[in-house]
């Protein structure tokens, strides 16, 4: 007799292997008098891929910002609550914002590459954060990021070239290159694929696969396929309000609200 | 339950629904001949049952190809998963009920000319109600969205099993008075298997109607009692 799979949150791999890297505590956001995000908290894995999805303007890229505090660069944007990485809150007063941006780096909707060389794009951090004492030191972490980046092969013998007169696909693989070159700790991506064909997509989701294996990656997308694929655990959004967060194979399958029910299988209205 | 903002995918799953439930119709209506075609040795109404398998069949073929097509197009999410994966499973389910009936319709022909042995039919008969009543439930529980009457039809699949394995004794004591019963007793052994055969089919479409429902399986095993698989009779000899 056949058996339907079964869905056991305690053996998954990601609850037995890894631990939490990011602890958000009752984080809310304030656009002014407008209220972005209403009481978050959630614990997010080291080592996997938690997937942020729910409709427009439902708060998933608000909390995505406040990882890396960008928030801050809003004027009238205003966050209470704590968000702690590794036992440090990083929204203390003496915390170094340039050094937390360093350890929580984002990748963003648009392939954004500096209008300089290729080379340049991967060195520029690592360069101004002094992580590289030699050239030959920077032409390693260069050549080692974009390997990780899955874009060496591509580009090795045009690394002076305009990191701008690449493919989409190849700016956005520069882009990771350039996050991951400063050594973060955790990565953020804000619909990181949307602007992509299918192939450079999937090439993206495969390196998204890769990197998990050493990094704590964070995940907004509109395409729940896409957040099906990649992510271990998965959260859902709806009103500035974190609805339900959980194994993501359970939460595609048999999602315990309504909400989220009614969200992924396109009856929204 | 919300409607899809896409309507036609409400009515591609509203279809899948009548298509199922209309290919139960038919399994329903084609186990209840093929015990008419047994008891009367109406090889006409046999062939009848033979005949309209093909349709069980084909309603199977255009519920896959929909399913196939619905998967690539909607990509189905949660409940419209569990409900798309069900309805095929169900499906397979129903072929093979259709199949079995069938089956028994072929041997009521190759018997009809033989003296059929009173009680061993009203014993084939019972155990043939027992299994109608419990696929009419199950189509129920399906059409009704309903885990606790699939998970009643579960736990009665037993009745089934202890029915087939009196009838199995009855049968093998039967073939033992005067070999010349092992003709008929073998057709009718078959027979009955065949209805038992049935009863776990159903028991699967109950499996599967509690998971599209709960989307977690029945958790405790079935109590399982067909022991003919160990049976002899031994010692009369």
């Amino acid at each position: 007799m056949l058996k339907m799979p079964t869905l056991d949150v305690q053996s998954s791999p990601v609850d037995a292997r890894t631990e939490t890297k990011v602890v958000a505590q009752d984080v809310n956001v304030f656009y002014g008098a407008k209220q972005a995000l209403q009481s978050v908290s959630v614990n997010i894995p080291d080592r996997a891929v938690m997937a942020f999805i729910g409709p427009s303007g439902c708060g998933k890229s608000t909390f995505l910002r406040c990882i890396n505090r960008m928030n801050d660069t809003i004027p009238i944007a205003k966050v209470t609550g704590k968000i702690i990485i590794d036992n440090q809150d990083i929204y203390d007063p003496s915390l170094d914002v340039v050094q937390l941006r360093a350890r929580v780096g984002m990748v963003f909707q648009k392939p954004n590459p500096f209008p300089k060389s290729i080379f340049e794009n991967v060195a520029y951090g690592p360069r101004i954060h002094g992580l590289c004492h030699s050239k030959a030191d920077l032409d390693d972490v260069v050549q080692s990021s974009l390997e990780k980046a899955g874009l060496w092969k591509e580009v090795k013998d045009r690394l002076d070239e305009p990191g701008t007169g690449l493919s989409g696909g190849q700016q956005q693989r520069l882009c990771i290159a350039r996050a991951i070159a400063v050594n973060p700790e955790v990565i953020l991506m804000d619909e990181p694929c949307s602007a992509l064909d299918p192939i450079a997509t999937a090439r993206i989701e495969e390196l998204i696969d890769e990197l998990r294996k050493n990094y704590c990656i964070i995940i907004v997308t509109h395409s729940m396929q896409q957040a099906a694929r990649v992510s271990q655990r998965t959260a859902f959004f709806h009103l500035g309000e974190l609805v339900e967060e959980g194994v993501t194979s359970e939460i595609f399958t048999s999602p315990k609200q309504k909400r989220t029910q009614d969200y992924i299988t396109g009856r929204f209205g | 339950m919300n409607e899809h903002t896409v309507k036609s995918y409400e009515e591609e799953l509203a279809l899948l629904d009548k298509k199922i439930a209309q290919m139960g119709g038919l399994a329903e209506q084609l186990l209840g001949q093929s015990l008419g075609a047994l008891e009367r040795r109406d090889p006409k109404l046999a062939e009848e049952v033979v005949q309209s398998d093909r349709a069980i069949d084909n309603l199977e073929r255009e519920i896959e190809e929909q399913v196939i097509s619905m998967i690539a197009r909607r990509q189905p999410m949660a409940d419209d998963l569990r409900h798309i994966m069900g309805a095929l499973r169900i499906t397979t389910d129903l072929e093979r009920i259709g199949d079995l009936a069938k089956n028994i319709a072929k041997r009521a022909l190759a018997i009809a000319d033989e003296s059929h042995p009173k009680p061993l039919m009203s014993g084939i008969r019972h155990m043939v109600e027992l299994a109608l009543e419990q696929l009419k439930e199950v189509l129920d529980a399906y059409s009704e969205r309903d885990a606790d009457k699939a998970l009643a039809v579960w736990r009665n699949d037993a009745q089934i099993d202890a029915m087939y394995n009196s009838l199995f004794r009855e049968l093998l004591t039967y073939m033992m008075e005067d070999p010349r019963n092992i003709g008929i007793s073998t057709h009718l052994l078959f027979g009955a298997k065949n209805v038992e055969r049935v009863g776990d089919h159903t028991t699967n479409i109950a499996e599967t109607v509690h998971f599209l429902v709960r989307g977690f399986n029945i958790a405790d095993d079935r109590p399982k009692d067909d022991q003919t698989s160990s049976t002899l009779i031994s010692g009369n000899r």
